[in-house]
This record gives C-alpha cells, sequence and structure tokens, in this order.
C-alpha cells in the first residue's frame, strides 16, 4: 500500500442551498500525478479551493467532511498561510502578478520571510529551470511579467508555484490557454517534478489526463463516480458505464 | 429612411443638435472662465504688474495711502502650508479608509461607511466654516492654550475632512479596479491580508491612489470659505501651527467686494485666480494623466 498524502472524507461543499461537492471521499497518494477529469461544473475547482482552504473567503461557501494532510486535518490547522505555502496552485489563466519575472517568483519565499539575496536569487533561479523557462528569460528577469507570452506567463505561475517548495501541486486546467507545444513541454516538467512532490492535474482534456495521470478521478455533477489506476479508467474495464461514455466522447 | 415622416427626422436632428450642444458647452464654460479670469487681470499684468515683488514680498497692502505693496508670498506660504497640513492628515486617514472598505470591512459595513462618506462629502463648505469657527476655534484654545483658535491647524484639519472624501472613494475605486486573480493567486501563495495589500494592491493600484491624492490636492488648493472662516485670516508667514495664516483663496474672497472695478487692486485679485487656476489645472492634468495611465495598463 502506497502512502496517503491526502485523504479526503466525506467531503461537501455548498453555496448558499447549490451543492457544488455532494459527499466524496478518496485518497492522493505520495508522489503520484492524480488526474481529475470531469465536464464543468462538476466541482474540480471547488475541491481546489478546499485544498489551500481558500474557500473560507467566499461568502456563502459551507464546507463539511474533512480533508487530512500528512494526517492531520487542515481545517484545525492554526497556521493557514503554512498550508497555503506548502500546496501549489496553478490557476487556469495565468496570472502575472504586476510585478517583475524576479519578483513574481520571489514573491512567496519573501512573503515566507527569506531575505538574503543569495538564497532569492538562487531560488528564482531554481524554479524557472524547473519550470523550463529560465533559458528564455534569464537575461532580463526585472521587466514585467505581465509582458511575458501566455504560454510562458503560465510557467512562470508553474514557477511561482514552485517557489513555496510545496508538497502538493495542484494545476487547474493550466493548458486551455497556451499552446499545444508549450502543453507538451509542461507536461514534460511535471513528469520530472513527480518526483518531488504531489501533484493533482485537473483538466477537460481526457487525453492529458491518459498521457500524464497514475491514477484517474472522474468527477460528475459534484461526486466522484470513479477513482482507478489511469490505464483502467481508459479502457473497458472501468467499473462505471459513465466513465467509459465521459472517456470516449460519447458524452460531456 | 422611407418610412420616415419629415416632422421626425426633423426631431432627430434637433435632439442630436441639443446633445452636441451640452457636450461642447462644458468646454466652451471653462474656456469662457479661463478668458473672462485672464481679461480682467490681463491690464494690469502687463502694466504694473511686479512678479517679482509678488512672488517674493510679504508685503501685501493693497488700500495704502503712501505706498501701495501687491506682495502675495504670504498667501502662497499660506495656501501650500495648509493644503500641505491637510493632506498630511487627509491622505493616510483618506488611503486607510479606502484599503478598509475595499479590503477588510464586510459588504453591509462598506455600504454603511459608503454612504456616510458620500454624505460628508456633500456638505457645505461653509458648514465646515463654521464648525471651524466655532467647535474647533474653542477646542483648539482649550487643548493648547492659544490665545486663539483660528489658525493653520485649524483650517488644516477642517480642509483635511474635506478632502478625505474625495481621497476615499477615488482610492477604492483605484483598489477595486485590481483584478480579483491577484488577490487569488497572492492568497493561494500564503500572504497574508495585510501582505495582499502592501505587496500586491497597493503597487498595482499605484496610479489610481496617486490621482486620488492629487484630486484631493486639488480640493485642499481651491477651497474658500471653510479656510477662510477657519484659519483667522492674518497676513504672515506662518512659523507654528497655531500661527494664524491667509490663503490666496480667502484673499479673493474677502477683498473683491472691495476693490473698485478695474482698479489695480482688482486686477490683481483677478492675478491670483490666474495663478489658482494654473496650479489647479496642472494638477487636474497630472491626475489625468495618471489615470489615462492606468487604463493603458
Amino acid at each position: 500500500m502506497k502512502n496517503s498524502k491526502l485523504t479526503i472524507k466525506d467531503l461537501r461543499v455548498r453555496f448558499g442551498h447549490k451543492q457544488a461537492i455532494k459527499g466524496i471521499s478518496f485518497d492522493v497518494y505520495q508522489n503520484e500525478i492524480l488526474g481529475i477529469i470531469g465536464p464543468a461544473q462538476s466541482g474540480k475547482s471547488t475541491l481546489l479551493k478546499v485544498l489551500n482552504r481558500t474557500i473560507e473567503l467566499i461568502p456563502g461557501a459551507h464546507t463539511s467532511g474533512q480533508v487530512f494532510m500528512d494526517g492531520q486535518d487542515i481545517q484545525k490547522l492554526s497556521n493557514v498561510y503554512k498550508l497555503r505555502r506548502s500546496i501549489g496552485i496553478v490557476s487556469p489563466l495565468p496570472v502575472g502578478l504586476p510585478l517583475s519575472i524576479y519578483d513574481n517568483v520571489a514573491f512567496a519565499p519573501r512573503m515566507a520571510g527569506v531575505r538574503k539575496k543569495r538564497d532569492l536569487d538562487d531560488c528564482v533561479e531554481r524554479c524557472l529551470r524547473q519550470a523550463a523557462l529560465w533559458d528564455e528569460v534569464k537575461t532580463r528577469l526585472q521587466t514585467l511579467g505581465t509582458r511575458l507570452s501566455g504560454g510562458q506567463q503560465q510557467r512562470l505561475t508553474i514557477a511561482r508555484a514552485l517557489s513555496h517548495e510545496p508538497q502538493v501541486l495542484c494545476l487547474d486546467e493550466f493548458s486551455i490557454a497556451i499552446d499545444p507545444v508549450t502543453t507538451m513541454r509542461i507536461e514534460e516538467v511535471l513528469k520530472e517534478l513527480r518526483s518531488q512532490m504531489t501533484i493533482i492535474l485537473v483538466t477537460n482534456l481526457v487525453q492529458q489526463a491518459r498521457r500524464l495521470a497514475d491514477r484517474t478521478a472522474f468527477m460528475f455533477n459534484g461526486e466522484l463516480v470513479e477513482i482507478d489506476d489511469t490505464k483502467v479508467i481508459f479502457s473497458e474495464k472501468a467499473a462505471v458505464r459513465q466513465t467509459y461514455e465521459y472517456v470516449n466522447g460519447v458524452f460531456g | 429612411m422611407k418610412g420616415r415622416t419629415r416632422f421626425e427626422s426633423i426631431k432627430e436632428w434637433l435632439i442630436e443638435r441639443i446633445i452636441w450642444i451640452c457636450g461642447v458647452s462644458s468646454i466652451l464654460f471653462v474656456f469662457a472662465i479661463f478668458f473672462f479670469v485672464f481679461r480682467e487681470g490681463s491690464a494690469f499684468l502687463f502694466r504694473g504688474f511686479k512678479p517679482v515683488e509678488f512672488f517674493t514680498s510679504i508685503e501685501w497692502y493693497p488700500t495704502s495711502q503712501s505706498h501701495v505693496r501687491y506682495g502675495a508670498l504670504a498667501l502662497i506660504l499660506g495656501t501650500f502650508s495648509v493644503t500641505t497640513l491637510a493632506m498630511l492628515i487627509a491622505i493616510p486617514f483618506g488611503l486607510g479608509a479606502a484599503i478598509y472598505i475595499s479590503e477588510f470591512c464586510s459588504a453591509r459595513v462598506r455600504e454603511t461607511v459608503k454612504i456616510i462618506i458620500e454624505l460628508l462629502a456633500a456638505i457645505p463648505s461653509v458648514v465646515w466654516g463654521f464648525i471651524g469657527l466655532t467647535i474647533m476655534n474653542s477646542l483648539i484654545i482649550r487643548l493648547f492654550h492659544a490665545p486663539i483658535g483660528l489658525t493653520m491647524l485649524n483650517g488644516g484639519i477642517i480642509l483635511a475632512l474635506m478632502s478625505v472624501p474625495i481621497v476615499v472613494s477615488i482610492g477604492e475605486d483605484a483598489l477595486k479596479a485590481v483584478p480579483d486573480s491577484y488577490r487569488e493567486a497572492a492568497i493561494a501563495m500564503g500572504c497574508t491580508r495585510w501582505q495582499l495589500v502592501y505587496r500586491v494592491l497597493l503597487p498595482a493600484a499605484r496610479n489610481g491612489l496617486l490621482a486620488a491624492v492629487l484630486l484631493g490636492i486639488g480640493r485642499g488648493i481651491g477651497e474658500t470659505m471653510a479656510v477662510l472662516m477657519a484659519t483667522g485670516h492674518s497676513i504672515r508667514i506662518p512659523t507654528s501651527l497655531l500661527d494664524p495664516v491667509r490663503t490666496l483663496t480667502a484673499t479673493i474672497a474677502a477683498e473683491l467686494g472691495e476693490a473698485a472695478v478695474h482698479s489695480d487692486h482688482y486686477q490683481v485679485l483677478f492675478i491670483i485666480g490666474i495663478l489658482l487656476f494654473m496650479i489647479t489645472f496642472i494638477i487636474n492634468l497630472t491626475a489625468d494623466l495618471i489615470v489615462k495611465g492606468i487604463r493603458k495598463q
């Protein structure tokens, strides 16, 4: 049995009277890539907001159930900022903060209290290298991050998510705003990062999950339909008929 | 256009003209005001006006029998000192309030506070002057044991209270204009609310906040009635907060009624008007350019 990094137990989320997640339970293992697929409105992004507890900032959101990270209930953690730093989030549209490339990546370490120029320099270079962006921007680290192209900005946000050395990296449809070539490059990056962290990959593209994920979860309408090895999900052996139909494009 | 009657097309034409006039008139009025103020002061400006004396002397004796002098230095310094003091109070309070309203308070508190601040902006300036003349005056005398409470401090505080609503409402707009995705991204990286404000929001809203400050300053420099009533109105270079001062605007308001039309004194007052016009014009223009800079981003 593999180690569980995250354990989700009977998680329910509602916004006002609208149920977004209707009681789901599953584990995320250490150093795996877990793909989460499913059509829009099935609660995938909401799930990520629960993990880093930004759901608490949304008015009208109610959460029940538990999420354990390394066996600890995250809702009982006193230092929510530390929790958020241990989870990197990459959002669908790249959000370059209106700062230089350098400051974008150095943002989180600075928040966490790193002051020494040497340490910051090292961190910025390491993260940009990991995100496969270093060679393209190393000569212009002081230009505005928002000047980069869409694909570069997305890699910048990945570098930024890596800068606080997360244990879990969550990517929410990272490829919808970027071209196929960049997407492939980032996918290569993710495969390499797998050895260092746990990756949750939320995606609309079922083929992306098929290429990258060790296991795949299929969410539909706020419910977890099925979670299994990617090979199983993408074969006739999928336990639920709906899963088979979704991954084969019959509905969705 | 076949089905259109003659009456309808005339009506259409008329409405277009009226709207055009409404639009153009605002430009026309500004130019007309500038032209009028300039014309009233221009004869003296090119004849007997001594710019060196005007800008460097503090001797303002427009009605002297023996030796008329028009040194406006004390007035200029009066305007700037009162405005500076007002801004030292209004900017921290105003921006602080803008940050609180935009980022820290609940929706219900926000609506209440905004209504109250709009109410604050709607108080007529003569009422502010009245507050300065009565409440603030006795308060300052009691607190500082000053001989008189109508001082630079009094005027500065009154002016600050008048400028705060402008700084707050424009500053809040600027902060609200920062995309929520910035907030989400920064919070997801584990920064606290205060780190979010000073690391992300203030830099991102920098231009809008600067515009808010400049418009607040413009308000301060242009204000007349309240400062006339609250500052004591005596011509001197202020050396302490408890000195009475006199401002450019208050001088015009107080003396224009006494000066004979088209006399030198009358014209000098209009030259002061031109000076004020130019100062506020430059400030507004700067604010405008800065705001345009935001949109481009």
